[in-house]
């Protein structure tokens, strides 16, 4: 009843930090398919992804933990947000189940073979429409770990961007993020004025299963499903046809070939033979 | 799109050291810009960062760009992202590589936004084919499959490169190149985010798997944090760093900077010892560029062996030692 209520018009132009307890968080999530069953269509140098079990992206397992925690702290509503086939909806319903309030599940035959730009375009198309404190998405996504939709989102919707998360709170005057973003040393401690889009790595937090009750509740939240020509978007803008990047060959990854095996060998031999071969090779 | 000319290699810095990356891409860079006749321009911004200018030339550069103010002493995407594609916009390169850094890649789909670009992240592999495109190779699916994606429309044509993929050639210090300063409009205005506090989390005299020349990775099979001191006194023998793979850091037995593999560092040492690590394909993602690897391993079905020029199924704890004393008899005779 709150969420309905609180839910915003569309065609409210979002945006200032509303500094009040009650955060309204986006989670734009990406259902992939599972790496370990992913095969490349013989003769056809394409990739075979059909059959394979769809999982919801395991970095956005964080970006939606950290949006249903704050809403635990300080009240709000996290929105479910997804563009993808019908069959996103399991992605959505799990993440729904894992707390979050409602969902948009942006679909269209027209979406398909996007790169990350016609993906950006797509979400920030609807976010545009929607008021919100924050954006969390996950690092980047298991199947192509591009990492590019958050800070080509946050740049389409002239926000700022705080990459790589693994800590995340909200200041005192309930206005900033503060957040501690990974660097290749260690992490540096930086702060943003809401609303602002963050996209979350491992370590922010550990992502809740979701219980019974939980998935009975989820296939009762509001979920709005959304087409192309809702969003006013036409066909040469989105999927493949808006894509920037194009996919040209898909090939298997050179194996590198083994060389000498020792089995069965006493441990001193061995050792000594290891140690010939490196010096022989210059290598020591 | 033929008034896009120059192959850009924007050489990040960190606290105003040049990170090695930027040797690595400007002499890829080179090989281009010769294959289309074209140059090759350095980017350089930051603070206190001209000193670099020179050694880019030396490393095969035609022309160095520098945009040197206070304004960028902390890598800030805001600052950083505006400068760049101004610079792009003003001068229209063709192709544009980063390194594909945590920075690297947090300003480059920036930048392919604003500028409306196409992008492809983390690339292991970079080719022209015959229409002069940039053929951007890049593993996917947990290095499953390879991937070869072009940016046929838009220009330049920009990825990240993971560090450690191409070698820095040796510099020439006859070689003779233009330095540029750029002046800069960008303020603290722009700058919408505040770092408040960098903290290091390197441990002191630890040496990092990303520029060692020798790596001794450690993974499951070391079975607790004690026993690392057998890897750290062989990794001693070699100056060697010592590495872990994911689940031994994930424990806390070693600190993230030392992990090796897909979600860690990708490196390119001259020699690998893998010790105990099963070979999951996202660890060697990391580590199968090595000039010699080396595994040791219990399980004479670890797909670790496949990879390996010299492998030796056994324990470790009776290996290493081995190892350790054949060495120490090796160099006591040197």
């Amino acid at each position: 009843m709150l969420i309905m209520e609180l839910t915003s018009p569309a065609g409210q132009r979002t945006g200032s930090p509303r500094g009040v307890s009650f955060m309204k968080i986006i989670v734009p999530i990406k259902q992939v398919p599972e790496a370990v069953e992913v095969r490349i269509k013989e003769a056809a140098d394409t990739l075979n992804t059909d059959g394979v079990p769809r999982i919801l992206n395991p970095f956005d397992l964080f970006a939606v933990e950290a949006a249903i925690q704050l809403k635990e702290e300080k009240g709000g509503e996290v929105i479910i947000m997804t563009m993808g086939p019908p069959q996103a909806s399991d992605a959505i319903l799990k993440a729904l189940a894992m707390g979050g309030d409602r969902a948009i599940h942006l679909t269209d035959p027209a979406f398909e073979g996007a790169d990350s730009w016609s993906t950006a375009i797509v979400l920030a198309e609807q976010i545009r429409k929607m008021e919100y404190d924050l954006i969390i998405c996950g690092r980047q996504s298991m199947d192509w770990d591009l990492g590019q939709v958050g800070a080509e989102l946050a740049e389409l919707l002239d926000l700022p961007q705080i990459t790589g998360v693994r800590h995340l709170e909200i200041a005192g005057d309930g206005k900033h993020v503060i957040t501690h973003r990974v660097t290749e040393d260690g992490y540096e401690v930086v702060k943003a004025k809401m609303p602002v889009l963050l996209t979350a790595t491992k370590g922010l937090n550990e992502p809740r299963l979701p219980n019974i009750m939980g998935i009975m509740k989820a296939k009762k939240k509001p979920l709005e499903t959304i087409d192309a020509a809702t969003l006013g978007l036409d066909a040469t803008q989105t999927g493949g046809a808006g894509a920037l990047s194009k996919t040209v060959r898909v090939f298997p990854p050179e194996k590198r070939k083994g060389g000498i095996k020792l089995e069965d060998v006493e441990p001193k031999e061995a050792a000594k033979q290891l140690v010939e071969f490196l010096a022989k090779k210059g290598a020591i | 799109m033929s008034e896009h000319k120059g192959v850009w290699v924007y050489c990040e810095t960190d606290e105003s050291r040049l990170k090695r990356v930027a040797l690595e891409l400007v002499t890829k860079a080179r090989t281009f810009a010769d294959k289309l006749g074209e140059e090759v321009v350095a980017v350089l911004i930051g603070n206190d960062i001209e000193r670099h200018a020179e050694g880019l030339i030396y490393q095969g550069a035609d022309k160095v760009l520098v945009v040197d103010d206070e304004v960028f002493t902390n890598y800030t995407t805001d600052a950083y992202s505006k400068a760049l594609a101004n610079l792009i916009e003003e001068r229209k390169p063709s192709i544009l590589f980063l390194g594909a850094t945590t920075n690297g890649r947090d300003l480059a789909p920036r930048v392919a936004a604003k500028l409306k670009l196409g992008l492809t992240a983390d690339c292991t592999g970079l080719e022209l084919n015959d229409k002069k495109q940039l053929v951007q190779i890049r593993p996917a699916f947990s290095g499953k499959v390879m991937v070869e994606l072009v940016s046929p429309e838009t220009r330049p044509q920009m990825t990240t490169v993971r560090p450690n993929v191409f070698k820095p050639a040796k510099p020439d210090n006859s070689r003779t190149g233009d330095i540029e300063q750029v002046k800069t409009l960008i303020s603290q205005d722009d700058i919408r985010t505040e770092i408040l506090e960098r903290v290091k989390e390197v441990v002191e005299g630890m040496i990092s798997v990303d520029e060692a020349e020798v790596v001794v990775c450690s993974g499951r099979g070391i079975k607790e944090p004690e026993n690392l001191k057998l890897p750290e006194e062989l990794a001693k023998l070699l100056d060697a760093a010592v590495g872990g793979s994911r689940p031994i850091v994930d424990l806390g037995w070693l600190p993230p900077t030392q992990q090796v593999g897909q979600s860690g560092r990708t490196i390119l040492p001259n020699l690998y010892f893998a010790l105990g690590i099963s070979g999951a394909i996202q660890h060697l993602a990391g580590c199968s560029s090595a000039d010699t690897f080396v595994a040791i391993n219990k399980d004479p079905d670890a797909p670790i062996f496949e990879n390996a020029d010299f492998g030796i199924v056994g324990d470790i704890f009776e290996i290493v030692p081995a190892v350790i004393e054949e060495i120490k008899k090796i160099q006591a005779e040197r």
